[in-house]
C-alpha cells in the first residue's frame, strides 16, 4: 500500500512511555509499543501483565496518565472508544458482544445502520457492503441466519465483521483463540493474514506462543505492567519467549514420581443424560469410565459436547437416565449431592464465579461453603465462626492465596488467586476423587504452577481426578489417561504420550472417532 | 470486630444516612413549592421527639413494622421479594381472631395457640407463591401480588359472610367485627393502652432472625442460595428446597405481623385492621438494608414520623408530607444504596491490593534481610 519508506512516522500505531495507575496498583508503567502497517503484531505476557489495560487505553475505554498515542503519524486523545473507532481502530473482544436472535446483518450493523431517505434500514447497502467485506476476508455467510446458528469460529467471523464495516483499518483481538480448537484457529490466521495483505494491521493479544511463533510478524513482551522486549518469530523460539514474559522458565505441567495405583476409586458405567429440550438427543450417552487411585483421567472436547453434564451427573446435581456411579465400590447412583460429596467426592466447578464463589461475601465463607457438615467447623445446628476462620487461614496459607486477611470479599482478589481458593478450599476436604474442570483457566503463570503443583501432590497421594480441561497442554502434560467426548459421547482414549494438541484436535471436532481402546 | 467489618458497617449506616437526609431535603422543597415554611415543619415534626407520648407511640407503630420488616428480609436473604406479607397477615388475622376465638385456653397457652394458629395460616399462604415458584418456576413478586389480591377479597367475603357479629342495635354499624376474643388470648400492654406488649415479642423475632440467619448452618445455606444459587447448588443445597423453606419462614413471621393490633387492641377483626402494615415493611426493610440492627432502627424512624405526623396538621401541614417523604426515603435507599455500594467495592479493591503489595513488599525485605 504504502510507498514510502518505513520510516518513525509511518507506524500505524506507536505509543510512546504510556503510564496508567489505578489507585494502588500500577497497571502500565512507561510502555512502548510501535506497530508498523500491514503487519500482525503479537502482544504476548502473562495474565496481570497489563495486556488488557494496553488495548484499553489504545481502543480509548480509559486514558493514559503520561504518554502519547500516535496513530498513522498523528498524536491522538481518545476520550472513548467511539474517537478511537473514528480514528480506524476496532476492537474484538474475547466474549462476543452478539445478540444471539438477530441475523448476521442486523449484528453487524446494529448501531450503525445505513438508512433509506425515508428513514428506514438500508438492508441491501449493508447487504453490498457486506459482501465486499466477506469476499476480502474470504469468508461466505448467509447474511440472514441468526447467529445462534453459528459455531465459535463463525462468530468471532462476524465480530471481525463487524469491527470492519465501522471501517477499522487497525484491528485489535484480545486473546482471540482462547475460545477455539486447533482447527479454528488456523482458519483465523488465514483469515487474519488475507486482511493483513489487503493493508490492515492486526493487533494480536496472546500467551500461547506456539501460534504466535507461527503466524505473526513481530512480537512485544509485556512483563509486570512494563514491554520488556521487542521481537521477531526469526530472532527467538518458545522457550526464549517464555523467558522473557514471566522472567525464569515456564511451568511444566508434566511429571510424576509414583505409578498409577489398582484400586478403582470412581467407576461411572453406562451414563445416559437427557437433553435439555423435550425430545432432543441425549446430552450424555452411554459415557463408561474409571478413576484409579493415584490417576488422572483427562476429558478433552470442545466445550459443550457433555463435559458439564458428566460432571454434574457423577455429583448427582443432573439426574441420569440410566446408568450408575460406584465411588469406592459404593454404589452412589442414587445419593443425594451432599451424601456423594460427604463419601470423598469434591468439584472445582467450570466457571468459578457463577457456581464457584460468594464474590461478594468474604474470603472465610467461599472456604466453608459446602463444608458445612464438616464436624470441626460447625455443630449440628450452629457454625463455629472462629474455626471456620482459622480453616480459611490455613487454606489461604497452604495454597499461596493473596490476600490481606480472610475478612476480604472475594471480589477484591485476582482471578488466578480466587481460583487458588477454590481449588483449595476443594482439597482441603481431603477428597478420594476430584473432579476438576478447567482447575487453571483465566489464572497466571503462578498460579497455573500452584495449581498443577497441588494436582499432583494429591495424586502422588493417592487422589483419582477426573480433570476437564480446554488447555490441551496441561492436559497431555498432567493426564495418564485422556478420553475426548464429542457430542455427548467418548470417542476416543489416547496416551498422553501419543497425544498432541493436533491429533487431540481431530478427534475433538469429530473428525476421526472409535479410537477406543 | 475486625476493621472491615466496622468499616462495612460504618458504610452501610451512612448510606442509609444519606437517604434520609436526602428524603428531607426534597420534601423541603416540595414544601417550599406548595408555600409551607419547611423549617417550621420539621421542626414541628422533630420537635415531638421530647414527648414520652410521642415516643410511646413511635414504638407501638414500630412493633409490627419490626415484624413485617423481618418477614421480607428473610426472603430478601434468599433473593426472594416477597411483597405478599400483607396478604399473608390478612389472612392470618382472620384465621386468628376466628380460630383463637372459639378456643378456651388458660392465658398464656391462648397467647400462644393464637401465635400458632397465625404462623401457620401465614405460612401457608406464602407457601403457595413458594410452591408455585418451584413447580411451575412463577415469579414470587408476580405471584405475591396477585395473592394479597386473593386474599383481601377472600378474607373480606368470608368475613362479611361468615363471621361478623352485628352489635345490638347497630346492625348497620361501618365498623362490624368479628366475635371478641376471650381475655385469655388478650396480649398484655406495657405501658396501658399505649404500648402494647408485642414490642418484646417483635424485638425477640429480630433476635431470632439474627441468630438463625448469621449464626446457623441452615443461615448460612440461605445466604449462600442467595447470594449466589449456582455456588450454593454445586455444593448440594438444594435451591428448591431452599426457597420453599425460605417461604415458609417468611409466611410465619408475616402471620405475627397483624398481632400487635389484633391481639393488643382491637380483640376482633375488622376490614381495615393492621391495614398497610404488611407494605411498611418492604420499606423499613429497604432502608434497615435486611439486618437485624438496621431493621430495628428504621422501623423506629417510621413509627416516630407516623406519631408524629399528627402534629402538622395543626401546623396547617398536610400530614401526607410523612408519606411522600418515607416513599422518597425508600426511593433514595434503593439509589444511594447501589451508588455507594458500587464506590466502597472499588475502595475494597484497591486496599485488598494495595495491602497485598505491602505484604509482598515487607516480606521481600525479610528476604533480603536475612
Amino acid at each position: 500500500m504504502s510507498e514510502q519508506p518505513q520510516t518513525r512516522g509511518d507506524f500505524a500505531v506507536e505509543l510512546r512511555g504510556i503510564t496508567k495507575t489505578f489507585p494502588g496498583v500500577i497497571a502500565n508503567h512507561n510502555v512502548n509499543l510501535t506497530v508498523r502497517p500491514g503487519t500482525i503484531h503479537a502482544i504476548v505476557g502473562e495474565n496481570g501483565a497489563g495486556k488488557s489495560t494496553l488495548m484499553k487505553t489504545l481502543y480509548g475505554m480509559h486514558q493514559p496518565d503520561e504518554g502519547t498515542i500516535v496513530v498513522n503519524g498523528t498524536t491522538r486523545t481518545f476520550r472513548s472508544p467511539t474517537d478511537a473507532i473514528a480514528t480506524g481502530i476496532g476492537m474484538v473482544h474475547q466474549h462476543f458482544m452478539l445478540a444471539d436472535n438477530l441475523t448476521i446483518t442486523e449484528n453487524i450493523i446494529l448501531g450503525n445502520e445505513p438508512t433509506t431517505s425515508r428513514g428506514r434500514i438500508d438492508f441491501n447497502s449493508a447487504h453490498d457492503s457486506i459482501r465486499r467485506l466477506m469476499s476480502t476476508l474470504g469468508v461466505d455467510f448467509d447474511l440472514d441466519a441468526p447467529v445462534s446458528s453459528l459455531g465459535v469460529g463463525q462468530r468471532q467471523r462476524v465480530e471481525i465483521l463487524k469491527v470492519l464495516y465501522r471501517g477499522a483499518r487497525i484491528l485489535i483481538l484480545d486473546e482471540p483463540t482462547a475460545v477455539l480448537v486447533p482447527q479454528e484457529v488456523t482458519e483465523l490466521f488465514v483469515t487474519l493474514k488475507r486482511l493483513v495483505a489487503e493493508g490492515a494491521t492486526v493487533i494480536f493479544i496472546s500467551h500461547k506462543l506456539d501460534e504466535v511463533l507461527a503466524n505473526c510478524d513481530e512480537i512485544t513482551v509485556i512483563r509486570q505492567g512494563t514491554t520488556v522486549a521487542h521481537t521477531t518469530p526469526r530472532e527467538t523460539d518458545r522457550r526464549g519467549l517464555a523467558e522473557l514474559m514471566v522472567g525464569s522458565d515456564l511451568p511444566d505441567p508434566s511429571g510424576r514420581e509414583t505409578s498409577v495405583g489398582d484400586t478403582v476409586l470412581l467407576q461411572v458405567s453406562g451414563l445416559d443424560v437427557a437433553g435439555t429440550a423435550a425430545g432432543s438427543k441425549l446430552a450424555l450417552d452411554d459415557v463408561s469410565l474409571r478413576v484409579h487411585a493415584g490417576e488422572i483421567v483427562g476429558i478433552a472436547g470442545v466445550e459443550g459436547n457433555g463435559q458439564f453434564e458428566l460432571c454434574e451427573a457423577i455429583l448427582g446435581l443432573t439426574p441420569a437416565v440410566r446408568g450408575s456411579v460406584t465411588l469406592e465400590n459404593r454404589d452412589i447412583s442414587g445419593a443425594p449431592t451432599r451424601e456423594r460429596i460427604g463419601a470423598g467426592l469434591s468439584y472445582i466447578p467450570f466457571d468459578r464465579h457463577r457456581e464457584g464463589l460468594l464474590l461478594d461475601a468474604p474470603l472465610w465463607e467461599n472456604t466453608f461453603l459446602g463444608r458445612e457438615d464438616d464436624p470441626t467447623l460447625s455443630s449440628r445446628v450452629f457454625t463455629r465462626r472462629r474455626a471456620i476462620e482459622a480453616d480459611s487461614r490455613t487454606i489461604i496459607e497452604r495454597f499461596g492465596v493473596r490476600t490481606p486477611n480472610e475478612h476480604v470479599p472475594a471480589f477484591a482478589l485476582s482471578g488466578g488467586n480466587q481460583q487458588k481458593l477454590v481449588v483449595g478450599r476443594e482439597m482441603a476436604s481431603n477428597p478420594k476423587v476430584l473432579l476438576a474442570a478447567h482447575p487453571t483457566r483465566g489464572v497466571d503463570v503462578g498460579a497455573q504452577a500452584a495449581i498443577w503443583d497441588e494436582l499432583r501432590h494429591a495424586r502422588d497421594n493417592g487422589l483419582g481426578v477426573l480433570l476437564v480441561s480446554a488447555d490441551l497442554e496441561e492436559l497431555i502434560g498432567l493426564s495418564d489417561t485422556i478420553l475426548v467426548m464429542f457430542d455427548g459421547r467418548i470417542t476416543a482414549e489416547l496416551d498422553p504420550v501419543n497425544a498432541t494438541p493436533e491429533l487431540l484436535g481431530t478427534y475433538m471436532t469429530g473428525e476421526v472417532q472409535g479410537a477406543r481402546s | 470486630m475486625n476493621r472491615q467489618k466496622l468499616q462495612r458497617m460504618l458504610v452501610t449506616s451512612a448510606s442509609s444516612l444519606i437517604a434520609i437526609i436526602v428524603a428531607l431535603a426534597i420534601c423541603a422543597v416540595i414544601l417550599l413549592i406548595t408555600g409551607k415554611d419547611p423549617v417550621k415543619a420539621f421542626s414541628t415534626l422533630f420537635g415531638a421527639a421530647g414527648e414520652t407520648k410521642v415516643l410511646q407511640g413511635m414504638l407501638n407503630r414500630a412493633t409490627p413494622l419490626m415484624i413485617s420488616a423481618a418477614a421480607v428480609a428473610i426472603g430478601f436473604k434468599m433473593n426472594l421479594f416477597n411483597i405478599g406479607v400483607e396478604g399473608q397477615m390478612r389472612v392470618a388475622l382472620l384465621s386468628t381472631a376466628v380460630i383463637g376465638g372459639a378456643v378456651n385456653l388458660p392465658a398464656p397457652l391462648h397467647i400462644a395457640f393464637c401465635f400458632v394458629v397465625a404462623m401457620a395460616t401465614g405460612a401457608i399462604w406464602a407457601g403457595i407463591a413458594g410452591w408455585l415458584k418451584v413447580k411451575r418456576n412463577v415469579n414470587e413478586v408476580i405471584s405475591t401480588i396477585m395473592l394479597n389480591f386473593i386474599a383481601l377479597s377472600v378474607v373480606a367475603w368470608s368475613f362479611d359472610t361468615f363471621f361478623r357479629v352485628d352489635k345490638e342495635g347497630e346492625s348497620t354499624s361501618l365498623l362490624v367485627k368479628t366475635k371478641e376474643l376471650p381475655s385469655t388470648a388478650w396480649f398484655p400492654d406495657i405501658v396501658d393502652r399505649r404500648l402494647n406488649g408485642m414490642l418484646i415479642v417483635a424485638i425477640l423475632i429480630l433476635i431470632l432472625f439474627w441468630v438463625l440467619v448469621w449464626k446457623t448452618k441452615f443461615g448460612f445455606q440461605l445466604r449462600a442460595s442467595g447470594a449466589n444459587s449456582g455456588a450454593a447448588r454445586a455444593t448440594g443445597v438444594d435451591p428448591k428446597r431452599m426457597v420453599l423453606v425460605s417461604m415458609l419462614i417468611s409466611g410465619a413471621i408475616a402471620g405475627l405481623v397483624g398481632m400487635r393490633a389484633l391481639m393488643g387492641d382491637v380483640h376482633a377483626y375488622q376490614n381495615n385492621l393492621a391495614e398497610q402494615q404488611g407494605f411498611n415493611g418492604i420499606a423499613v426493610a429497604l432502608l434497615g438494608r435486611n439486618h437485624p440492627a438496621g431493621i430495628f432502627f428504621s422501623a423506629l424512624l417510621f413509627g416516630f414520623l407516623g406519631e408524629a405526623s399528627g402534629r402538622l396538621q395543626l401546623e396547617d401541614i398536610p400530614k401526607e408530607i410523612v408519606t411522600i417523604m418515607t416513599g422518597i426515603i425508600v426511593l433514595a435507599v434503593v439509589i444511594i444504596n447501589e451508588a455507594v455500594k458500587r464506590w466502597d467495592d472499588r475502595r475494597i479493591q484497591r486496599r485488598a491490593a494495595a495491602m497485598v503489595d505491602e505484604k509482598l513488599a515487607n516480606e521481600k525485605k525479610v528476604e533480603a534481610a536475612s
